[in-house]
């Protein structure tokens, strides 16, 4: 179980990483969205990973606390998608608008001879 | 009264919901509003700095939030630090406010309402007790600096505006690493529960916790643009308008000032085997930002981004300073961090003023000219003839202030620059007995050759800009000189009240080295 979600961290990071420092915008916000999964499963992670657990309480079973998953990591998570949902959202604006004012789409608003 | 301490966060808030409500048409009431709630603020702020300078040397304020316990709920922390940014952010802030109103805050859609969400998240960032609050805060006031840095729109605005923004996404990114990685072996993320935490922490996971702790040290460290991480910040301050610049300038030392609390209270001497961790990494990268920036201030050809470069140089004086991990020289950079904030702040709004009455491209002219050797003889006879022409009253003032920015930032007497770089220099030199340990010695040198690069690079560009073919004199609105003339009356201020001033930051300085008092503060049931 953590093999899979270190490995699936990993990927996402790494291709987050290599479309970040791509030339194209729409490549970046790619990068950027990979990256904040990636970011979202590891804050996630943080609180431990249990398989075959019940999401909230065992059937017929009372409330314990050692039973329980740690809630902070995903409150922490909610709000880090719901901050990285808006200013990627805000990007991709910023994004058409360099797109509309520079005629191209490349990081740098012109072209590199090669 | 208590509730004072939250009043810096509600206001803005509120102002800058109510002001979404009735639309641009009513500009007015938005702008009654705007400039209210920016001058209750700098009330607010001046309150609580008279209030946190009352209580004693460790005693904090502590505001809950609902009334929870502090390991659980969420705290706002007011001492002598976080007062002092407060004012800086409050007074900077109506500085920009008021220079906006002569014709900024019509450039573009929504200039009232950014501007007190970016108050706003500076405001949070410097009150808030815990980790993710202070990611939430630092979202906050990079969402609106987003909206100002693109203020005016334009091409190179634009262009800016994108680098400006997939960096401070990809950071926020690492802020939150960083942030998971201490509550995953923490369990806290309470920044007085962490520190006191510290102690204990198991030796196999504490190679972990330094690793998250350094992370998010890169998060802030790209924000306060130190080398190499800060090669974005000329180009977004030079290309954002001016009031937006001004309060962008104010950004950068957030990181600062959360490097500063955090490394303090994490690293200080309880913490066990982690204490001092990173000191000479904080210390090298601002020497190594202090030499990028004199570099990058001596080579630039446009007035904007020389200002961007004297940010920059301010960082890693900073940095240098803190690194040290000395009370007296922590006092006196938080010295210098006052009057460089006040004297960049003044610049940027200064800048535009100067360079609306010049073509475009002058700068870049000027410095090949110079570089070349071209066209000097002509110029020559062309003076001439122009002997014995008053300078208009209103370039005379602007050359003075320009003369006022030009002495602080470069630390010459008899401005506070002067008194700040000497406030972190002599603890330094003083405290050496036996010789001076090499690191002492960089940072000496450091910091004078900064000052005088900044010197040569200001001395060059106002000649350019003040005695060499002056052209029409700029038209300049009231409201757009008095905010620049306040700015450095204040840093007149901090010169003439040098003494109490000092006393404040040395005991700022103090409470911060001493994190026990911070802590449990914080802590008490």
């Amino acid at each position: 179980m953590e093999l899979v979600v270190a490995i699936g961290i990993g990927v996402l990071t790494g291709s987050g990483v290599w479309l970040l420092l791509r030339p194209r915008t729409f490549q970046v916000i790619m990068g950027l969205s990979l990256l904040s999964y990636a970011v979202n499963l590891f804050i996630f992670s943080t609180g431990g990973l249990r398989t075959g657990a019940a999401p909230v309480l065992e059937p017929g079973g009372v409330g314990d606390l050692a039973t329980h998953a740690d809630p902070l990591p995903q409150a922490l998570v909610l709000t880090a998608i719901v901050i990285s949902f808006a200013t990627t959202a805000l990007f991709l604006v910023v994004l058409l608008a360099a797109r509309g004012l520079t005629g191209t789409d490349h990081v740098d608003g012109r072209e590199h001879d090669r | 009264m208590t509730h004072l301490v939250i009043a810096p966060i509600i206001i803005p808030l509120l102002a800058g919901a109510l002001m979404m409500l009735p639309g641009e048409r009513w500009r007015t009431l938005r702008t009654g509003l705007g400039l209210a709630a920016t001058a209750a603020l700098v009330v607010v702020a001046g309150l609580l700095l008279l209030r946190a300078d009352a209580a004693g040397a460790a005693e904090v304020q502590l505001y809950r939030l609902g009334n929870w316990p502090s390991s659980f709920g969420i705290v706002l922390v007011l001492d002598r630090l976080s007062a002092l940014m407060l004012v800086l952010a409050s007074v900077l802030g109506l500085a920009a406010h008021v220079f906006a109103l002569a014709r900024w805050d019509r450039a573009g859609a929504h200039f009232h309402p950014l501007f007190q969400f970016q108050l706003m998240g500076l405001n949070g960032a410097f009150l808030t007790g815990d980790l993710f609050n202070l990611f939430v805060f630092f979202e906050v006031m990079l969402a609106a600096s987003y909206g100002l840095a693109l203020h005016g729109s334009g091409t190179a605005r634009v262009r800016a505006g994108l680098h400006y923004i997939a960096i401070n996404l990809a950071a926020s990114l690492v802020f939150l690493v960083g942030v998971s990685v201490i509550y995953g072996v923490a369990g806290t993320l309470n920044m007085a529960d962490l520190a006191a935490r510290m102690h204990d922490i198991a030796a196999e996971d504490r190679a972990l916790l330094e690793t998250g702790c350094a992370i998010l040290g890169v998060a802030f460290l790209i924000k306060a643009a130190m080398w190499p991480v800060g090669f974005w910040l000329p180009g977004t301050y030079g290309a954002a308008s001016a009031p937006a610049a001004a309060i962008l300038s104010l950004l950068s030392k957030v990181g600062i000032y959360a490097v500063l609390r955090l490394w303090l209270l994490l690293f200080g001497d309880g913490a066990g085997a982690s204490a001092g961790f990173g000191g000479m990494w904080l210390m090298l990268g601002g020497l190594a930002t202090i030499a990028f920036g004199s570099l990058a201030v001596l080579a630039t050809q446009n007035m904007a981004r020389l200002a961007g470069a004297c940010v920059i140089v301010s960082s890693g004086t900073l940095l240098a300073a803190l690194g040290a991990g000395q009370v007296a020289v922590t006092g006196g950079a938080l010295f210098y961090m006052t009057s460089s904030v006040l004297a960049i702040g003044a610049l940027f709004l200064l800048i535009e003023l100067i360079e609306r009455g010049r073509e475009v491209g002058a700068d870049v002219l000027a410095v090949t000219r110079e570089a070349f050797g071209e066209g000097a003889e002509e110029e020559y006879l062309d003076d001439d003839e122009e002997i014995g022409v008053a300078i208009p009253a209103i370039m005379a003032l602007l050359g003075l202030g320009f003369m006022a920015c030009a002495l602080l930032l470069a630390g010459l007497p008899p401005l506070s620059g002067f008194l700040a770089k000497f406030a972190i220099l002599a603890p330094l030199i003083g405290t050496g007995d036996d010789g001076l340990p090499a690191t002492t010695w960089a940072v000496l040198a450091a910091l004078i050759l900064s000052g005088l690069a900044c010197l040569i690079a200001m001395t060059r560009v106002g000649m350019d800009a003040f005695w060499a073919a002056p052209g029409p004199p700029p038209r300049v609105a009231m409201v757009e000189i008095l905010p620049v003339a306040g700015l450095l009356a204040l840093c007149l201020g901090l010169t003439l009240m040098a003494g109490p001033v000092m006393r404040y930051m040395h005991d700022t300085a103090a409470g911060l080295h001493a994190p026990a008092g911070y802590v449990s503060g914080v802590m008490r049931p």
